[in-house]
């Protein structure tokens, strides 16, 4: 829950590499994005709620990123950078695809109000190795698809793809204080609609090694 | 400082990114000594982070990489020839 530090090596690096690239080098292009290829997916995928159409977002923010890489500021992070295109580009599909509802895009609830956690007296703590099911991995996925969109794409950033507060902000064009008012929605929002889920498949499995 | 449960659920966030003032630390931290209901919440938000954000939930289809890589290849021929 604390964001790694930035390696001064990667970013040298990938300053490098943009120079190489924009000097002619373009094959260098694929080296480049091959450490954030996960992240373009995953924030597409928070979007689409389809794997293909998240594929295609995501092949589009890389795309855009080649042809738009002269205009990249070498004091941004290239990953925080191309996050925006990402968010951009998943925006605009939902946008254009007059068919899909748009209550997730514009007409989100603003912050107000309070959220509730579940309630609970003791918790048992659900091991990582639970994901190895696909029941679990799918409810995961299904909760996190299920937030508001102000609350995902701050807590997508932040807590799965390891932004800082300060890089969130930057890549979502808000404040640092809605950052962190929205990331703890987004977190009790989680927990609320997972506690009670997670606790029913750990009864009735009883015990989470056992599986196979 | 004694505080509702209420207002511990509030800082729940900034307790598990280790960003309240010392103060702040040590009130939330002498409540959840005593009640288990915040602890058995602060517990399980922690866990379900941890899972939620396991590269393990959200992962690349199979063949991502190589038709990503191939469209990327149209383009950078393209800009090449241009
Ligand atoms: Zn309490």
């Amino acid at each position: 829950m604390t964001a790694p530090q930035p390696n001064p090596d990667e970013t040298k690096n990938e300053a490098t590499m943009i120079a190489s690239i924009l000097a002619g080098q373009t094959q260098l292009f694929h080296e480049l994005i091959r450490p954030h290829e996960r992240a373009v997916y995953r924030m597409a995928l928070s979007y689409m709620k389809n794997e293909a159409d998240a594929e295609d977002v995501a092949q589009e923010a890389f795309l855009k990123a080649f042809r738009n890489l002269s205009t990249f500021r070498a004091e941004a992070k290239f990953s925080t950078w191309l996050i925006s295109i990402t968010l951009n580009e998943a925006r605009n599909r939902l946008r254009r695809n007059a068919t899909m509802p748009t209550d997730s895009i514009d007409a989100t609830p603003e912050e107000g109000g309070t959220v509730t956690p579940a309630l609970l007296r003791d918790w048992r703590e659900v091991p990582s190795e639970a994901l190895e099911r696909a029941e679990v991995k799918q409810m995961l996925q299904r909760a996190v698809a299920s937030l508001p969109e102000i609350y995902r794409c701050v807590f997508v950033l932040r807590d799965m793809e390891d932004l800082s507060v300060n890089e969130t902000a930057e890549a979502l064009c808000i404040s640092v204080p809605s950052v962190k008012v929205r990331l703890h929605r987004a977190r009790l929002m989680l927990q609320k609609q997972l506690v009670p889920e997670l606790k029913s498949v750990s009864t009735t499995k009883r015990r989470w090694f056992s599986w196979s | 400082m004694v505080i509702e449960c209420k207002h511990v659920w509030d800082y729940i966030s900034d307790y598990l990114d280790g960003t309240l003032s010392a103060e702040e630390r040590e009130t939330v931290q002498r409540h959840l000594e005593h009640c288990e209901l915040c602890s058995a919440i602060l517990d399980s938000t922690r866990n379900v982070i941890i899972l939620t954000a396991d590269d393990r939930v959200f992962e690349l289809p199979a063949g991502f990489s190589d038709r990503l890589h191939a469209r990327l290849d149209e383009e950078l021929l393209n800009s090449n020839s241009s």
